[in-house]
């Protein structure tokens, strides 16, 4: 009950942090299912049909539900600390951002027991994602779960904005600000302008799917291509929102683990703004196929080709930022060494594919995929994982093992390589992606064998890191609250875990770095820019929670609103759209009661806080 | 400019040394790795030239990473605080420019080629223009000057450009050749696609369509069959032959009343709803996988491969569009098996 009701944004973290591991575990397992079908020619473990289904189930959910929600785990548990705030601007929202998302992921994921998963890719291309070539319920599952989904993440990134922009300790100008709130603040904006788009584009699918409108379909005067335009102007700057972040994190570990603050930090912040910029310049370059014509190639090939400036300048100011320190391996540090080149070789296939007249060869095939991959995996997760080994002492005030970390990471990167660097080579070959299996003798099966083999390796490094948060669970909780040593931010300077109130005074920052500088200035805690005295917090509340349940039931109705149940009282109810308008009646409803029962919050008296 | 082209010409031993590893990739019929015409070369030619670069840039970082990684390990001893050093101005910029200058080496011939690659033949009258339909999940090819329509196997003749008009009946999918060109999407009417290219040496190439389009997606492949201009034009004359039917008249009858509903052979009108089978059994393959071989290496001879369709439509290719003759039209046995017969010896002369 507590979990449910909570507003605190330590507590939220962990509910997304759990949520995330969930989805990513079945992200992960129909990978799995997907590299053993395809371990060698003309298998048949699965069959066709099902392999679709899997390959967009995976692909949508590793996006969506899988590592967006873990971001937003470290987004939430480390932002309000590292600037020295109490809680997030709107604790209320926050908590209806992550059972939004919840509920949208679940919807989603209902689709594989409630009569076909969505099957038409993760990109769900018109016209095979129409209600005439995908006639289950499938891809319904997808535009309704995704615009549940899309409308937490979309909270959840103003509030993160509004968070950064007024909550800041006095002290932190937005030169001072810890670099992953830098690329969190920078992630949020770009959520902020690229979700809506997706939103647009996923009503107007369900409306053809369920209203029989004709927006894509050309016989009817629609545009097929017109969805491509929409989902890629979403989906390009998406693929940045995922990687901003782990700049973010690398960003904080690798200066942590040489003891030395982060070369070129105004580069940094300069770079990460002119990605996140060009990211919505690019979209078509996941189109140069669809016949364009060659002026648009020309620009989107060039445009793409300059992200590799500011992506450059990142690169080289880590190396640099560990020249002449003195770097620890620790596991968090591992990853993030790791990230380094792992990700630049994504960053090169990127180049690569960005000259048009090349892609026409790379597109759709293997190659492609080895590119994303290295760039979501060998960047992305490789930070997320440098970020939960880095912070896991500060969420639960345990030290994961050093040990099993350093396991995971070995077996975890090995595995990685070995999956996808040769699938670099079999798209060159004439390997196409999305197809459910191949015929023999074009040289493709030693490359799959392989591909498969890493892919378990990977598995392995999974359930070596599972092992060790079981295993850290056990422990008594007795991390110190600068766990690493040389800890440079806020969030170090507090307890692990931190009190429910954060900061018992608010800090005064005084530089870069902060609690490095105070520290190397002779002091062991921050300077109070207050004294001691009540705390405001804010209630505990179900009504998140029954809004997000209003809106899946409400989304439940409207996507069965034409079918025909055979019961009459099931018929009834749906396709009157009265299931929609109980789940409405349930969301308006809070709403409504949320606006007119005013709730002050409570506090926290100086005497309580000084006598823990 | 002047500058580029230094730079650019720096790479070309390395180029050269890259193009000679990559060139032992895959089959010479479907790598990509193994150009067998211009417009792939050209797409080749670009990936090699990105890939040195861009492999320059990756043994930079390597080895930078390399460095320092060995040299500023702590030491145990190590106690004092590290210099902070803020950043370095010079430096900053030298990482600017460089990753500038090298966008601009590989943006320069990117966007010649890509407006070299627009050029399309549709109005030239020395190409051979062939319309190309997507179907789920078979190819069809119109002759629009020949009054000629094939399916899986395209031929064209050795050298000439190819002009293609690409639309799909259904949802898209994406004409793809590795080996000879670079693929284009076939989209619905409306927002056709034209491109071209040309195959200089004789030789089958494999076809493949590279967008998801439905369970069989995969499954989804065509031959491209480059002959000398004699053969090909001895391959329009008898395809615009009379129509062929079994010679047993129960057969016939069967045949055209339960299979020319959908397909068509001969001179018959072509209604495209299914492909058009003039020919088949000099095919290169049946439904574009089961690859016809006498020697039994790759496939199985026509015969074999007509009665593996036959008897299991929905077996060979999930989802796909074709009645099972057995259990949807209510063919015997036997009559497959005399249908198989017919087809596979309907080839041209
Ligand atoms: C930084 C994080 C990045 C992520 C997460 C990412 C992810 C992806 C994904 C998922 C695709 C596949 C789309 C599909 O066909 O389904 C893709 C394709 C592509 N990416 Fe990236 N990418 C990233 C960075 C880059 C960079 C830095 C460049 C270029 C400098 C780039 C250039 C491309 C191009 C040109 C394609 C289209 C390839 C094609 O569809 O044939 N990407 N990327
Ligand atoms: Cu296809």
């Amino acid at each position: 009950m507590d979990w449910i009701t909570t507003v605190d944004h330590k507590k939220i973290a962990i509910l997304y942090l759990w949520a995330g591991g969930l989805f990513f575990g079945i992200g992960g397992l129909e990978a799995i299912l997907i590299r053993i079908q395809l371990i060698k020619p003309m298998n048949t473990f699965l069959d066709a049909q099902t392999f679709n289904e899997l390959i967009t189930m995976h692909g949508t959910t590793m996006i969506f539900l899988g590592v967006m929600p873990v971001i937003f785990a470290l987004m939430n548990a480390v932002i309000p600390l590292q600037i020295g705030a109490r809680d997030v601007a709107f604790p209320f929202l926050n908590a209806l951002g992550f059972w939004t998302f919840l509920f949208g992921g679940v919807l989603l994921n209902l689709s594989w027991i409630m009569g076909g998963a969505p099957d038409a890719g993760w990109t769900s291309y018109t016209p095979l994602s129409t209600i005439e070539y995908s006639g289950t319920h499938g891809v319904d599952f997808y535009t309704i779960g995704l615009q549940i989904a899309g409308l937490g993440t979309l909270i959840g990134g103003i509030n993160f904005l509004a968070t950064i922009i007024t909550m800041r300790a006095p002290g932190m100008s937005f030169m001072r600000m810890p670099m992953f709130v830098w690329a969190s603040f920078i992630t949020s904006a770009i959520i902020l302008f690229a979700f809506p788009a997706i939103t647009v584009g996923l009503v107007l699918l369900t409306f053809d799917r369920i209203l029989g409108a004709n927006f894509f379909d050309t016989s009817a005067g629609g545009n097929s291509v017109l969805w491509q335009h929409i989902f890629w102007i979403f989906g390009h700057p998406e693929v940045y929102i995922l990687i901003l972040p782990a700049f973010g994190i690398i960003s904080e570990v690798i200066p942590t683990f040489a003891r030395k603050r982060l070369f070129g930090y105004s580069s940094m912040v300069f770079a990460t703004i002119l990605i996140a910029f060009l990211g919505f310049m690019v979209w078509a370059h996941h189109m140069f196929t669809t016949g364009l014509g060659p002026v648009a190639n020309a620009l989107f090939s060039v445009s793409t080709m300059l992200i590799a400036v500011p992506t450059g300048i990142k690169i080289f100011n880590w190396l640099f930022t560990m020249w002449g320190g003195q770097v620890r391996f620790t596991s968090p540090n591992l990853f993030a060494v790791g990230f380094i080149p792992t990700f630049t070789m994504g960053g090169v296939t990127g180049v690569m594919l960005a000259s048009a007249p090349a892609d026409f060869q790379f597109h759709d095939t293997y190659f492609v995929v080895a590119h994303f991959h290295y760039v979501i995996v060998g960047g992305l997760v490789l930070g997320l994982f440098a970020g939960l080994h880095y912070w896991w002492p500060k969420m639960f005030g345990r030290m994961l093992s050093e040990t099993l970390g350093k396991w995971t990471f070995w077996t975890f990167i090995i595995g990685f390589h070995l999956t996808f660097f040769v699938q670099h080579f079999l798209g060159l070959m004439g390997m196409q992606r999305r197809v459910f299996t191949y015929l023999p003798n074009q040289q493709f099966d030693l490359l799959n064998l392989i591909s498969t083999v890493g892919a378990g390796l990977m598995g392995v490094g999974m359930l070596i890191f599972l092992t060790n948060i079981f295993l850290t669970s056990r422990k008594p909780a007795d991390a110190p609250d600068d766990p690493w040593e040389d800890g440079r931010t806020l969030e170090w300077a507090i307890p692990s875990p931190p009190p429910e109130y954060n900061f018992k005074q608010t800090p005064l920052v005084r530089g870069l770095d902060a609690f490095w500088k105070e520290k190397t200035s002779g002091h062991k805690t921050m300077t109070p820019a207050e004294p001691v005295g009540p705390i405001h917090m804010p209630s505990a509340t179900i009504l998140p929670f029954l809004m997000s349940v209003g809106i899946f039931i409400a989304g439940l109705g409207f996507m069965f609103s034409r079918d025909d149940f055979g019961n009459a009282f099931m018929g009834f109810m749906f396709n009157h759209y009265l299931v929609t308008a109980i789940g409405l009646v349930i969301t308006f409803g809070s709403m409504l009661l949320r606006s007119l029962y005013d709730d002050h919050g409570w506090h926290i008296e100086p005497e309580e806080l000084e006598g823990r | 400019m002047m500058k580029t082209w230094q730079a650019g010409k720096r790479l070309l031993p390395m180029t050269a040394a890259l193009g000679l590893i990559l060139a032992g990739c895959g089959r010479e019929d479907l790598s990509v790795l193994r150009p067998q015409g211009p417009a792939a070369e050209s797409s080749f030619d670009l990936m090699k030239l990105s890939i040195t670069i861009m492999i320059v840039v990756l043994l930079i970082v390597f080895s930078i990473a390399a460095y320092v990684l060995v040299r500023f390990r702590r030491k145990p001893d190590q106690r004092e605080i590290p210099e902070q050093v803020e950043g370095s101005f010079k430096l900053e910029v030298l990482w600017t420019v460089i990753p500038l200058i090298l966008v601009v080496v590989l943006a320069v011939p990117t966007v010649k080629a890509v407006f070299a690659a627009g050029n399309d033949h549709s109005n030239d009258k020395n190409a051979i223009k062939v319309k190309v339909t997507g179907h789920q999940y078979w190819w069809e090819f119109q002759y629009t000057d020949y009054g000629v329509t094939t399916a899986q196997d395209l031929v064209i003749p050795a050298g000439k450009d190819i002009a293609f008009e690409l639309s799909t009946k259904d949802v898209l999918h994406s004409f793809w050749v590795p080996s000879l060109s670079g693929k284009m999407d076939t989209n619905p009417d409306g927002t056709t696609n034209r491109f071209s290219f040309s195959a200089p040496n004789e030789g089958v190439y494999r076809g493949k369509c590279a967008e998801l389009c439905g369970p069989s997606h995969g499954f989804m492949e065509f031959k491209v069959k480059s002959v000398s201009e004699a053969e090909f034009e001895k391959w329009v004359k008898s395809m615009k032959s009379p129509a062929v039917l079994p010679e047993d008249p129960a057969l016939a009858e069967t045949f055209k009343s339960q299979c020319l509903t959908c397909h068509a052979v001969g001179d018959m009108p072509d209604l495209s709803s299914a492909p058009n089978l003039t020919g088949i059994g000099s095919r290169e393959s049946v439904a574009g996988i089961l690859l016809n071989d006498d020697t039994g290496v790759d496939g199985e001879p026509v015969l074999e491969n007509l009665k593996t369709w036959l008897h299991d439509t929905p077996g060979v290719k999930p989802g796909n569009k074709m009645p099972d003759p057995k259990k949807d039209m209510g063919l015997s046995d036997e009559e497959i098996d005399g249908i198989a017969e017919f087809l596979a010896g309907y080839t041209l002369d």
